[in-house]
């Protein structure tokens, strides 16, 4: 090995470490908020890929329609949940009327631009729009009720969502993958090391991702609540913070980064119905570096996983998963041994 | 009411003498939903088009859907063996589904035409499909006339890259051609960056992608991003258009091994399967579309009895035991047989069969595949 092709791997793993940050942070954020350990992030990667491949053929991909079937259940749900605790008409219609607000104007939109070929962007921007949702929709009909259940119980119901959402991209992508045209063509070579505009693209978009999220997170009111909910979920009640609302709010966000990563994704390999998986648990791993609380830490994890996986592939492409998900061991030891936790789970 | 009754139990009696007098019973399971739809679909259509009748006798099909499910296959292949009493299981499209279903055809001692590459010894158990030694085989003949001389290895971390290294490997070292490189990758896989370095450093004459489907292209764009200018070869799981569709001009001038089945038009006339491979495309075609290399299995098997019933007849009646021994035996020693996908040969020691006449090398020209003369 000398410098040009450490540098290659170097630039591979960074790459890949990225996307895996931004799903790291999702996880973390989702984690912090509402205590629920969200396997399914990475499906919401598969999900933005392919809805964008689909929109690329000109065809009005399915999660249009999982999304209003989400939508209306979730009224369902609300009014159900209404007429039991007799809930005014007017507010329940109100109620409903905001739910399906979005999801219906989102639908509405992709159903009519779908055939008429819009320009890459626009298509990227109705995904997003298709895509974050499903957040949101899929927090109110899995976990609220649940809210107050322990992480394991939460876990599992996450195991259950997660091979719903697998089995549905099957069902609205079909087996065969996809891969999307680049966003920036352009490439732009320095010695051995060769880059693409399409890298150049998920590293500017991770790194604002993050700023953006710092920003949020330090300057909003919403942000600093959803810290409140973070540290103490009783309390922030107290204080008048609805923790449902936060935590719709931390799943749409999670939502709407995953879809984004697969955006950034989708150019550089083939997506497949189930390819979220695997993305998604090393996000996993990198957050679990940061003891699902720690952004920071989440995001040097993240980059150490793409790292370990392009050397990895190098040395022992056969082995590369073991060596990636091997390295939670010590990691796991070392964060025990640091600080044992006591009666929190 | 009582008309109902007298109606429905005369249906059930007509049925029943239907069965009776139905003389050869085939179960068929096929993965006709799930992951494996794909498969499956285009094998059922072609059996609409399964003869009504071999030698003289009625055949009987009786399809049942696997849903990909291997449990699903078991349950399929007991109610074959103990309700229909079939004398024939034809099934699954899936290997683990087919390898599922394989104990309960060699339990009731009944012939299993698998249309996947399952492995095991059964010896009630014949597979449709080529084996990966025989792709290998057409593999390596043509490396040689292109006079490549090393090779590198660049395949899926499952069974499927396992069982063509292992396939490969003997035959490379029998010509006198050196594997330099073996790196793995895995489906899901976002980048192969770090194998394409290794490779491209190695500099072989040619690499072989093993992989399956639309997943193959991906490999082989990163073979070229990271400027490989030799030859590529793709397996046979590589052969559709999904290669052209994602690979783009990455993947041009690609060579991939295939089956004779659905290239018959472009076969060189001293190809033993041009005939009938024509035949089964033109008939498919006009029905339902252009075929895959699955429909040509369900064609086979047709083939497959079309030659065995007659041998077997000779020693019992089908419906017994004995017929479907006779069967087995028919199939073991009725020798030489053309198929649309290639030249079969089973014998008692080889239930896999096919002889090295049947691997097509295929050229990747313009985004579509040309048959290498």
């Amino acid at each position: 090995m000398d410098l040009s092709i450490a540098g290659i791997l170097a630039l591979d793993g960074l790459t890949s470490g990225a996307v895996y940050a931004l799903l790291a942070l999702a996880t973390v954020l989702v984690f912090a908020v509402t205590r629920v350990i969200f396997i399914p992030q990475g499906e919401f990667v598969a999900f933005g890929a392919l809805t964008l491949a689909l929109f690329q053929a000109g065809k009005v991909p399915g999660t249009v329609w999982f999304l209003l079937v989400l939508a209306v259940l979730a009224v369902l749900g609300d009014l159900w949940n209404g007429v039991r605790h007799h809930v005014p008409p007017r507010r329940l219609a109100i109620g409903a009327f905001r739910t399906l607000a979005w999801p219906v104007l989102a639908s509405a939109v992709a159903v009519w631009a779908a055939p008429r070929n819009f320009p890459l962007p626009v298509q990227a921007l109705l995904t997003l729009a298709l895509v974050a949702p499903f957040g949101s929709l899929i927090y109110r009909l899995a976990y609220e009720s649940l809210a107050d259940a322990s992480v394991l119980v939460l876990l599992i119901v996450s195991v259950g969502v997660h091979f719903a959402l697998v089995g549905f991209g099957l069902f609205f992508f079909g087996a065969e993958g996809f891969r999307n045209p680049s966003f920036w063509d352009q490439r732009f070579s320095a010695g051995a090391l060769s880059l693409s505009g399409q890298t150049l693209i998920i590293f500017a978009a991770s790194i604002a991702l993050i700023v953006a999220l710092w920003l949020f997170f330090g300057r909003t009111l919403t942000g600093k609540a959803l810290r409140a909910t973070a540290v103490n979920r009783a309390g922030a009640r107290l204080m008048g913070i609805s923790s449902s609302a936060a935590g719709r709010l931390a799943f749409t966000m999670a939502a709407f980064i995953g879809a984004l990563s697969g955006l950034l994704i989708g150019p550089t390999t083939t997506v497949f119905y189930d390819s979220g998986f695997l993305i998604g648990l090393k996000g996993f791993v990198a957050a679990v570096f940061g003891g699902l609380a720690s952004y920071p830490l989440a995001l040097v994890g993240a980059l150490g996983v793409g790292l370990l996986e392009s050397f990895g592939s190098f040395y022992a492409s056969a082995f590369k998963e073991v060596i990636v998900f091997s390295s939670i061991l010590p990691v796991l030891l070392w964060r025990s041994l640091r600080d044992p936790h006591g009666d929190e789970h | 009411m009582k008309l109902a009754r007298t109606l429905i139990a005369a249906a059930v009696t007509l049925a029943a003498a239907g069965a009776a007098l139905a003389d050869i019973n085939v179960g068929v399971s096929l993965s006709l939903t799930g992951p494996g739809s794909g498969l499956g679909l285009p094998m059922q259509n072609q059996f609409k088009l399964f003869p009504k009748e071999i030698a003289g006798e009625k055949v009987n099909l009786i399809i049942l859907d696997d849903a990909s499910d291997p449990g699903k296959g078991v349950s399929n292949a007991r109610r074959f063996v103990t309700e229909d009493k079939v004398d024939l299981i034809i099934g699954s499209c899936l290997t683990p589904v087919a390898g599922a279903m394989t104990p309960v055809a060699t339990e009731a001692k009944t012939v299993q035409l698998s249309a996947s590459p399952v492995g095991g010894d059964s010896p009630w158990l014949f597979r449709l499909p080529q084996g990966n030694d025989v792709m290998a085989h057409a593999m390596v003949e043509h490396m040689k006339k292109q006079n490549v001389k090393t090779i590198g290895f660049l395949g899926y971390t499952d069974a499927y890259g396992e069982l063509w290294l292992k396939a490969l490997t003997p035959l490379l070292e029998k010509n006198g051609m050196k594997l330099v490189a073996t790196e793995r990758f895995a489906r899901t896989d976002t980048s192969v960056t770090p194998q394409a370095l290794k490779l491209t450093s190695a500099n072989p004459d040619a690499i072989v992608v093993v992989a399956s489907g639309s997943g193959a292209a991906m490999p082989q764009m990163g073979l070229v991003e990271r400027g490989y200018k030799g030859k590529v070869y793709q397996t046979h799981a590589a052969a559709t258009g999904d290669l052209m569709r994602i690979g783009g001009k990455a993947v041009e001038g690609t060579f991939v091994t295939s089956g004779p089945a659905v290239v018959g038009q472009q076969l060189p006339d001293s190809h033993p399967s041009k005939k009938v491979a024509i035949d089964f495309y033109t008939n498919y075609e006009k029905q339902f579309g252009p075929p895959n290399q699955f429909a040509g299995h369900s064609y086979d098997a047709a083939i497959a009895l079309q030659k065995a019933v007659p041998i077997a007849k000779q020693k019992a009646k089908p419906g017994t035991p004995e017929f479907r021994a006779a069967l087995r035996d028919a199939f073991e020693t009725m020798g030489r047989t053309v198929f649309a996908h290639g030249v079969m040969n089973w014998t008692k020691d080889d239930h896999w069969g096919y002889t090295n006449e049947t691997g097509v090398m295929l050229k990747v020209v313009d985004g579509k595949f040309v048959v290498e003369k």
